[in-house]
């Protein structure tokens, strides 16, 4: 299951279950239930953004040098980023345990 | 004071909500609701009511349009019937535990198949677990006074959750009946403005409606089925500001003729006035027989209906329902959960009648008694009887 920041009881739950922080999606880490990772190949990758464009989880962003990193605590491991890359420089490899 | 009038019930009720000043009202015709709605449009396009009344193109957006416009801040209004209740199925569950205080008529009426127009409970019992407070009228100044009832329930910021008057198709939405409109003063002095406690803004966002991981949805269901028990004691005190102000008093749970009654009928919505009759025809051969009325569904007012039960040896519950399969209908499993295994708890017997605009009658009621009377000696070996139908 997900990992959750703040785990409330039922008297603590908002009116409604209404979320009123705008963004907070993002402090739901919801990575942990992949079985396979992204590994991309630098000598390969043309930094071109297909695989960022792709992500449906949108875990990719783009670091000082231009590579896309897929951020692991939300990546499902679904594979789309390594099936549109251009290139073939994400390789998909299981998750060890 | 208001003013007693001969009107159709749809009639009234469109009028009442009028009344209430509702601002949004998103419905689909379907008999036998239509002449609510139909009214109302009405009322709207002669500009006696300042709402929009939008019109959808089936009761899945009428429910869906009423969630939107009570998450807005709106107060909001629909009625439906049968299959449009059940088209609106998927969006019941919705408003409740997001606390979107939504006012809704039921004409209730049969389910297909077979296609039936008239009148039974079991619309509304494949829906009876979607989290509404619900009643049900037996009459229509009752229907009118409690869509009064429901706006103010609804929409007290310790409650914040949506309501169901529950009204019989044909023997109550197309009857006209003496009925006293309330003053336009009285409903705003019971009626306060809505003031929601949170409204959708675009200068303070609010997600309504977030999804519920395995961490949080028992938490989420725990606090809408608290926020509901919790509710009764406001639709109580509502019931009694409404005594105060239009004088007529209303309970969860009615009598009539109950003391010292050995017998007891129970019933829920227009056939009670039948088993008033009813009561007073066996009363007068010597039958020691009285009626129990329900009329908050949910919460199920469990104390209040033991305490009107009191002491009677057995309780015959009519059902206006027959779920196959089921161990009874839907009231008469209700009834045997609260007495289970109460010291001195009645003799419990379940039946169903009235189904798809079968008529009730005092003689199916006199039927009932005896059958009810002669199982209180020897055991039945069902546990529940359809009354009134045909073996061959
Ligand atoms: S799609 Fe492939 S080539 Fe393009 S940036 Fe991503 S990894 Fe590099
Ligand atoms: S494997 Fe799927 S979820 Fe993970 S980074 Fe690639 S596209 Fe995104």
């Amino acid at each position: 299951m997900a990992q959750i920041d703040a785990i409330v009881g039922w008297k603590d739950l908002p009116f409604g279950c209404h979320v009123y922080e705008p963004g907070s999606t993002a402090k739901f880490r919801t990575g942990d239930w992949r079985s396979q990772r992204p590994v991309l190949d630098k000598e390969k990758c043309i930094r071109c953004g297909m695989c960022w464009v792709f992500c449906p989880d949108m875990c990719y962003s783009q670091t000082e040098e231009g590579y896309f990193e897929a951020n692991m605590e939300y990546c499902k491991g679904c594979g789309i980023c390594a099936h549109e890359c251009p290139k073939d420089a994400i390789t998909m490899v299981p998750e060890e345990d | 004071m208001g003013k007693r009038v001969g009107i159709e019930v749809s009639i009234a009720i469109a009028e009442a909500v009028k009344l209430a000043r509702a601002e949004v009202i998103a419905a689909y015709p379907i008999t036998p609701q239509t002449h609510i709605v139909e009214h109302l449009s009405e009322i709207i396009a002669n500009g006696e009511l300042d709402a929009e009344f939008i019109t959808v193109e089936s009761e899945h957006a009428a429910m869906s349009c009423c969630c939107g416009s009570s998450a807005a801040g709106a107060r909001t209004y629909t009625a439906t019937s049968s299959q449009g209740l059940a088209l609106m199925s998927e969006i019941l569950y919705h408003p409740g535990p997001m606390r979107l205080p939504i006012v809704m008529t039921v004409a209730n009426r049969a389910l297909a198949a077979p296609i039936s127009i008239w009148n039974d409970h079991q619309d509304i019992m494949a829906q009876r677990d979607i989290g509404w407070i619900q009643t049900f009228a037996e009459n229509g100044q009752e229907a009118v006074d409690l869509t009064l009832h429901a706006f103010r329930v609804a929409e007290d910021r310790k409650v914040s959750l949506p309501v169901i008057v529950n009204i019989d198709g044909f023997t109550l939405s197309h009857v006209i009946e003496p009925i006293v409109i309330p003053d336009q003063e009285e409903v705003d002095a019971y009626l306060p403005a809505f003031k929601p406690r949170v409204r959708l803004d675009v200068k303070k966002p609010v997600t309504m409606g977030p999804v519920g991981i395995p961490e949080v949805y028992t938490e989420a269901k725990m606090a809408h089925n608290e926020a509901i028990k919790a509710s009764k004691r406001v639709i109580l005190q509502g019931w009694k500001e409404f005594a105060e102000i239009f004088g007529r008093e209303y309970n969860p749970v009615e009598t009539y003729r109950s003391e010292d009654a050995e017998v007891l009928l129970v019933t829920m919505g227009s056939i009670s006035e039948t088993a008033m009759t009813a009561v007073d025809a066996m009363r007068d051969k010597g039958t020691s027989v009285g009626l129990v009325r329900i009329r908050l569904w949910r919460p199920f007012p469990g104390p209040e209906f033991r305490k009107a039960a009191g002491k009677a040896s057995v309780l015959a519950v009519i059902d206006r329902c027959l779920p196959p399969g089921a161990v009874c209908g839907p009231v008469g499993a209700e009834l045997r959960s609260i007495f289970y295994k109460m010291p001195g708890a009645p003799k419990i017997f379940s039946f169903v009648a009235g189904l798809g605009g079968r008529d009730v009658t005092v003689e199916l009621f006199e039927e009932i008694v005896d059958k009810a009377r002669a199982y209180a000696k020897k055991r039945p070996t069902e546990l529940y009887e359809v009354i009134g139908v045909r073996e061959r």
